[in-house]
């Protein structure tokens, strides 16, 4: 049902100017919970002397049990701990209602230098999924359990895993009077924090370059917005554009040459522009007395959605970069839709929109239009896709503190990224890594 | 009113028509780009000729840094708009005629919103927030190099909390004298 009736309910919607029906809603609850897919993550072997320098199947077995779409069996629940796929007794596995099992070792080459071998059992046939070998600096021991998660959750969900990826976000401490704003950097899961820039002044709108290798940013640094480019290894930073008036919302093309920004220069009108990294060249891209802004570029760099309120109140259109292109409205359902962020096949575009009086997340159909509320929160917002386009990172609120949620694509799993003292906001989530 | 402001954004996109998009080259390479400083301190005693202690009659000059006397220095408004509202438009004029009998007096006009709805819209509600007291100032007398506008959005809230008696202290522009 859900397609047609959410075409006609579009129709309705638009014909009538009507506030949006709750039915969307609705059926995504009425649809009920995936079942998540039974592993064992076995605790790796260990050979050299002491305690291995790192348990890579806790890293696997928590990456598989947060995404939501895998259910770990505890260690406890284990009856032997193999570590090739030969030694795993399908008998023994079948009892415990494991679908799947991963096996491996750890093994320290030289002072730095380790080897994480890894294998896929499929309980039902015996069959060996997956069997390989990685090597990892004892620093990035961590990263390379993240890849063995990425690997095991490809093939069984025939997804690409996100784990190896980080998310950048603003992090807001101390009272009204002194603030300190953090841009930081972690891993998907939330571990290994590192600054990027803080300052006592807002810092607004991390944006990955297409590389994952630099973040564009506005801060207020000095008392007025401008916008930077740091590079992450370096930290070197570039500012790269401190006009008269706002200097806000950069989105990276996706070859990485140009940055798509919203600025209001000196006649105060809020307009998009595109801007060469290279050359420094400004085009003006849109020209309306409305704001026009939070562009986000769709992957095949021809075209921006945006927020304007060009027609009242602000929703999000679409227009192609070339010269003469026309915006086109995408979004009718209720009163207000902004800040859209493109999925990585560019079929679908996720904005914050207003539903049933809550400021919620919601992904909406790129060519129908038709509109889906994936959160349930009332001051929802910053929505990022993961790159593997199977998740959503958002900003929310819990008693009255900033939080990090994340929904799957399908609304169906639902994850709170626990967060640190003070507020955190503004997740933006990297392009695969490598 | 709102017809004269029309006419003044008309007249001031038709000018910017005939600028230059394109901004002038700097360095070779993005690690030694230089910030383009379009005009973001101009107005803010730049070229200006001497200080107000230059000046005869510098008595005066507390009152042109410190604003009108008696008159309110915040302007509300309401949810997702950037209209004056009546109440509001004396202490308008109020600052417009003090900055246009003291060309010395400067004046930032900083534009604020509420917590809802996405940061980077309401960093733009705030500055069209800005804009619409600068530019009604501008019809009454003030210059344009007397005003700077910066909007906050929503990340700096003057009154915190999740509820309308928050919200509607906080969708404001300040009127700030200085420098």
């Amino acid at each position: 049902m859900p397609m047609l009736h959410r075409a006609l309910a579009a129709f309705l919607v638009l014909a009538l100017q009507a506030p949006p029906a709750a039915a969307q809603l609705t059926v995504q609850i009425l649809r009920g919970m995936a079942e998540a897919v039974p592993i064992a993550v076995v605790p790796f072997d260990w050979k050299s002397d002491g305690a291995a320098h790192w348990d890579v199947a806790a890293t696997v077995q928590a990456d598989l049990e947060r995404s939501g779409r895998f259910r770990p069996l505890a260690r406890a629940q284990m009856l032997e701990f193999p570590h090739e796929a030969a030694a795993v007794d399908a008998t023994d596995w079948r009892m415990l209602k494991v679908d799947y099992v991963v096996v491996g070792r750890l093994q320290q080459l030289s002072d730095a230098r380790y080897e994480i071998r890894y294998e896929l059992v499929q309980v039902a046939t015996g069959e060996r999924l997956l069997g390989a070998t990685m090597p990892a600096d004892r620093n990035a021991l961590r990263l390379a359990s993240h890849r063995v998660a990425d690997a095991v959750y490809e093939r069984i969900l025939g997804v690409r895993g996100a784990f190896a990826t980080r998310i950048a976000y603003v992090a807001v401490e101390g009272p009204a009077d002194s603030r300190n704003y953090r841009l930081v950097v972690a891993d998907a899961d939330g571990a290994n924090e590192r600054l990027v820039f803080s300052s006592p002044e807002p810092i607004m709108s991390p944006a990955w370059s297409p590389d994952g290798r630099s973040l564009a940013y506005v801060s207020f640094h000095g008392g007025l917005p401008a916008i930077y480019v740091q590079t992450l290894r370096t930290g070197g930073q570039v500012r790269v554009s401190a006009r008269s008036g706002i200097n806000s919302a950069p989105a990276w093309s996706p070859d990485g040459s140009q940055l798509a920004v919203a600025l209001s220069r000196r006649d105060g009108n809020v307009d998009l522009y595109l801007l060469s990294l290279a050359t420094q060249d400004l085009r003006r891209l849109t020209d309306d007395p409305a704001i026009d802004t939070e562009p986000a570029w769709t992957p095949d760099g021809r075209a921006l959605y945006f927020t304007s309120d060009r027609s009242g109140g602000p929703q999000v259109y679409r227009m192609g970069t070339g010269a003469g292109d026309r915006p086109r409205r995408i979004t009718f359902e209720g009163s207000y839709n902004a800040r859209p962020r493109v999925s990585p096949d560019g079929r679908e575009i996720v904005v914050v929109t207003i539903d049933r009086g809550a400021y919620r997340i919601a992904a909406v159909d790129a060519e129908r239009g038709t509109m889906r509320v994936l959160s349930g929160g009332r001051l929802d917002e910053s929505p990022s896709f993961a790159p593997n386009g199977a998740d959503v990172i958002y900003a929310a609120r819990e008693g009255g503190r900033g939080v990090l949620a994340v929904v799957s694509i399908d609304g169906r799993i639902q994850q709170r990224l626990a967060a640190s003292a003070g507020q955190v906001r503004e997740p933006a989530w990297s392009p695969f890594l490598h | 009113m709102r017809w004269m402001l029309i006419l003044l954004i008309a007249a001031s996109s038709l000018g910017l028509a005939g600028c230059p998009n394109k901004i002038p080259k700097a360095g070779q390479g993005p690690e030694v780009v230089k910030p383009q400083e379009e005009s973001a301190t101009s107005g803010v005693g730049e070229g200006r000729v001497g200080d107000a202690r230059d000046l005869p009659g510098a008595g005066t000059t507390a009152t042109a840094a410190g604003g009108p006397a008696g008159v309110g220095a915040v302007i509300y408004f309401d949810f997702d708009s950037s209209e004056i509202r009546p109440e509001f438009a004396s202490v308008v004029s109020a600052h417009a005629r003090h900055l246009a009998s003291f060309n010395t007096a400067r004046v930032r006009l900083e534009g604020h919103t509420d917590e809802r709805g996405s940061r980077e819209y309401n960093i733009a509600l705030g500055e069209r927030r800005a804009q619409a007291v600068r530019r009604a100032m501008m019809l009454q007398g003030a210059s344009d190099g007397q005003l700077t506008t910066v909007s906050y959005g929503e990340e700096r809230p003057a009154a915190e909390g999740a509820d309308e008696a928050a919200y509607e202290k906080n969708r404001r522009v300040e009127i700030s004298y200085g420098r």
